[in-house]
């Protein structure tokens, strides 16, 4: 596990110049989930939703946004793929066509 | 789920995280803020979690939202009987998918309880006290294999008809909950009818087990869309508030209808001497439903209520080392990133 920011690729050295990054989530319409949008960088929350809201209004009807500091996300690694992973797509048992079921049957 | 901190409360916008809903307005200061909850429910449109919503309608989808979760988690206990006892392998390894999803379906749902601002600590203490409900078809035993085959077919038939409506209900987490969950569901059915076609085109011991199946899951799986129109206090006012779409009746309606070519191809026969087509109605009649077994396995006089809860607290109980050292290991790790913090700063 390692956070977003900074994964140890040796990118960034020390800490970041300037006022530190948010993750931007907008819900697009009511009923959908908020979904990440970009990063704004801001000196706080107050700050970032702020900006958040001017760099990815869409223009519709007014919407929900959240911003969570980039350092408090955990990620996943690519690398961990199979391990972390794996399970989920070799049961084909977990599919409904994998069931033989007479073809008049219907609502099934 | 995140909590955001209210950094922009905006009108209308009560303040508090998804965790912590709309605080009441005072009476004088609600009746503009009903009518824009009632417009939103109006136009077909989600209520979110920081939305001010009449307190009834948070207190009725807490009671609904929880009873569907105790109800995946109390699920998987009749089937969970059978996992150990599964015939092959490749049997076992579809019934513990399964098992699997159904506790996965109670996270959902707890989560999405959690969005108005209650803990599941709670809401599993009021479980294990008794005073919340979970589905009455779970008081019922699985005695043979075949009732695996009869709960996947008519159990998770009769939840899935009354599931599919609610990805369209008025709340919005949980609407996305039952998107989520009829999406995994879909195999449960299937597998259910695939094994007790199997079955009842086995062996004659084979055929004799699905049908005994058959006769003891029919009556219950339609108990399970709750009470007549008629005796369904709350359904009128979950239904304008579109926590619940369509009724008691018509839902257990189409279920019969759909179940009843669908015994043919299986070739059981369903334990309804009533049964019959009804050219006029253009559904099928039925008996009478014993509304007084019903309501007594409600009461706690089902066959399993006392096994069910039972094990349910014993459960809780024995699991508590788990979260304990869940939780201790979290506070080592901390304390270890604290140290390397201090060591690195030094």
């Amino acid at each position: 596990m390692s956070t977003a920011a900074g994964t140890g690729s040796g990118r960034r050295t020390g800490p970041p110049a300037g006022p530190p990054p948010w993750e931007v989530f907008v819900r697009p319409r009511r009923g959908l989930v908020h979904q990440h949008v970009g990063t704004v960088r801001a000196p706080d929350a107050r700050a970032a939703l702020r900006a958040a809201r001017h760099a990815f209004d869409s223009g519709g009807e007014p919407t929900s946004i959240w911003v969570v500091p980039t350092c408090e996300i955990t990620a996943s690694r690519p690398e961990h793929r199979g391990p972390f992973f794996a399970p989920a797509a070799d049961k084909a048992f977990r599919h409904p066509t994998y069931y033989d079921i007479p073809a008049q049957v219907q609502h099934l | 789920m995140p909590a955001p901190r209210p950094e922009a409360a905006s009108p209308g916008t009560a303040p508090g995280g998804p965790g912590a809903p709309a605080a009441a307005a005072g009476p004088a200061g609600d009746a503009p803020l009903l009518e824009r909850f009632e417009r939103t429910i109006a136009d077909n449109q989600r209520i979110e979690p920081r939305d001010w919503m009449p307190e009834d309608y948070r207190a009725s989808l807490v009671r609904q939202i929880a009873q569907h979760a105790h109800s995946e988690i109390i699920g998987m206990q009749p089937e969970g009987n059978w996992l150990t006892r599964a015939p092959s392998l490749r049997r076992k390894a579809i019934l513990l998918a399964k098992v699997q999803d159904e506790a996965g379906h109670g996270l959902y749902l707890y989560s999405a309880a959690e969005t108005l601002g209650v803990d599941r600590a709670e809401l599993l203490d009021l479980l294990h006290a008794g005073r919340q409900r979970y589905s009455s078809i779970f008081n019922y035993p699985t005695l043979t294999w075949a009732d695996v085959g009869a709960i996947g077919w008519l159990v998770d038939g009769a939840a899935i008809m009354n599931q599919v409506p609610l990805c369209r209900c008025s709340y919005g987490p949980y609407a996305r909950a039952m998107v989520r969950i009829c999406k995994e569901e879909s195999f449960h059915q299937r597998q259910g009818f695939e094994l007790l076609h199997t079955l009842s085109h086995g062996t004659e011991a084979q055929q004799e087990m699905a049908q005994d199946a058959v006769n003891r899951w029919w009556w219950p799986s339609l108990m399970m869309f709750g009470p007549p129109d008629d005796a369904s206090p709350h359904s009128a006012r979950s239904m304008a508030w579109k926590i619940k779409l369509f009724s008691n009746d018509e839902l257990r309606q189409k279920f019969i209808d759909v179940c009843v070519p669908q015994a043919e191809v299986l070739g059981v026969t369903l334990p309804d001497p009533e049964l019959r087509w009804n050219e006029e109605r253009g559904h099928y009649d039925h008996g009478q439903i014993d509304w007084a077994e019903f309501r007594a396995v409600l009461r706690g006089d089902g066959p399993c209520n006392a096994q069910r809860l039972a094990h349910r607290r014993r459960a809780h109980v024995e699991g508590a080392w788990v979260r304990e050292a869940a939780a201790a290991y979290a506070a080592k790790r901390a304390a270890e990133t604290a140290l390397r913090t201090a060591g690195a700063s030094a």
